[in-house]
């Protein structure tokens, strides 16, 4: 599941990068695959918990692996949204610079990898260096709203080209706060501690 | 007012010749107490099948009919038992019983014996192999059982001198040496501690590759974890049958679905 994932935001990321309408397509065809899978995991967690009464680490593994599917199939969405986007930007001038959207796009995809890895290696430091990273994407997505807004004031007819930067960059600070989530999770599978809303500063 | 199914729901659509045991119509009584009633259920081959259901309910009893135990223990019943498709109560008992073998609760190992004429002692009486032959299939039994390993040095030693979870594997040995189709296992680690109870679970799994089982237990858990399908039974009466996951997830009674729960029983 995580793997057809990332596979998707990658297409859908260098989609944008090299204007590649078949990346976009591919995009759209692995969707399903990814509902499927949610639902067979879906079920076999389902199965798990009536059958075999899991208790502390693999009660916390089952729990966590119930979020991290739900979160992969929402990261999915997000890769649609963002090839959905990347079409219509086909379709219209092009213009020079991504701005802000290429640095934001290598940051969440390795937020992302990192995340899926520190679930199947059991590495709560890895977890936490994603947690760490997730201010980078909240900064960068502000930008690039100031970016585009600049852009906007040059050139009346960039509207379309900027809310599309705009809806791409707030997919991709979503996918990042997403990765932030998971790695949550994975903290509190290894470790058994709480982090999300900061909970443990209470 | 609870109804009694006449044939389980998921197994009206599997072939016959899939059905090991098969029961109709079964009511068993001790004197004039009815202890079962209208029980009709089939057990499929190489299944496990896990029997349910509050104290008193009626699960050991019918067990013990399986095998016709029951009317060693001095009770009576009707209706129809078939075993492969053969009236149990139309041939010799003791076969019966050889090929539908029985493990219980308490460990029974006999206890003048060793290890190794425990398990023998049903070839034996049974006259089933040469002389030559027993250690070959006491060694077989044993490792069946999952404990070869453990006893493979001290063979002569006394039944009794193993730890319970060890004792219980022994019965088991001890049954299989006879090559029967069936095991029925009356609550088989509720005597025993949580590591020898996982061990008994996993030879189960094992076990249906060979054989047919049948598992009484209080232990709702254990159930869910070793059967295929799973019977309730409630005041000598069974209240549904059906694939284990189905009980555990989505009973069609509500009875069974209370008993689960726990909020009853």
């Amino acid at each position: 599941m995580g793997s057809v994932v990332e596979d998707n935001i990658s297409n859908a990321l260098q989609a944008l990068l090299e204007q590649k309408g078949s990346l976009a397509q591919k995009v759209f065809e692995n969707e399903d695959r990814i509902n499927t899978l949610e639902l067979e995991i879906d079920n076999a967690i389902f199965d798990l918990l009536a059958l075999q009464q899991p208790v502390a680490s693999d009660l916390r593994f089952i729990i966590a692996s119930q979020k991290i599917n739900n979160d992969l199939e929402r990261i999915g969405d997000h890769a649609v949204n963002i090839a959905e986007s990347d079409l219509n930007l086909m379709k219209i001038k092009p213009i020079d610079s991504l701005l802000e959207l290429p640095k934001m796009a290598v940051t969440t995809k390795t937020m992302l990898r990192n995340a899926l890895d520190s679930f199947i290696l059991l590495d709560p430091k890895l977890a936490q260096t994603v947690l760490e990273t997730d201010d980078q994407i909240d900064d960068l997505n502000r930008s690039m709203t100031v970016s585009v807004i600049e852009l906007l004031k040059s050139d009346r007819h960039t509207i379309e080209c900027g809310l599309e930067f705009i809806r791409i960059s707030r997919n991709l600070e979503r996918i990042a706060d997403i990765s932030t989530n998971i790695a949550e999770e994975v903290i509190f599978h290894t470790q058994a501690r709480v982090v999300k809303h900061h909970a443990e500063e209470n | 007012m609870t109804e009694t199914l006449q044939m389980p729901s998921i197994l009206s659509e599997s072939s016959k010749t899939d059905t090991k045991l098969e029961t109709r119509d079964v009511n068993a009584f001790f004197g004039k107490t009815q202890a079962l009633r209208n029980v009709s259920l089939n057990i499929q081959k190489n299944h496990v099948v896990a029997i349910i259901g509050p104290s008193g309910c009626g699960k050991s009893t019918f067990l013990r009919c399986l095998n016709r135990m029951h009317e060693v223990a001095g009770g009576t019943m009707n209706g129809t038992i078939l075993l492969d498709g053969e009236d149990i109560h139309e041939n010799d008992p003791v076969n019966l019983r050889r090929r539908v073998g029985m493990v219980f609760q308490k460990p029974n190992p006999f206890p003048t014996m060793s290890i190794f004429d425990n398990v023998a002692a049903g070839i034996r009486l049974n006259r089933m192999a040469h002389r030559n032959h027993i250690a070959e299939t006491v060694e077989r039994s044993l490792q069946q059982a999952a404990l070869w390993n453990e006893v493979k040095d001290s063979l002569s030693k006394s039944g009794m001198s193993l730890s319970g979870g060890q004792q219980q594997r022994l019965c088991i040995a001890r049954a299989l040496a006879v090559n029967p189709e069936v095991l029925l296992m009356d609550e088989p680690a509720s005597a025993l501690d949580p590591i020898s109870t996982a061990k008994i679970e996993e030879l189960i799994y094992e076990l249906k590759k060979d054989y047919t089982i049948v598992i009484v237990t209080h232990n709702m858990q254990q159930a869910a974890r070793v059967s295929d399908e799973t019977a309730f039974f409630y005041l000598g009466e069974l209240i549904e049958y059906d694939i284990t996951k189905k009980i555990f997830t989505m009973p069609s009674i509500k009875q069974t679905e209370d008993y689960v729960t726990g909020r009853f029983g």
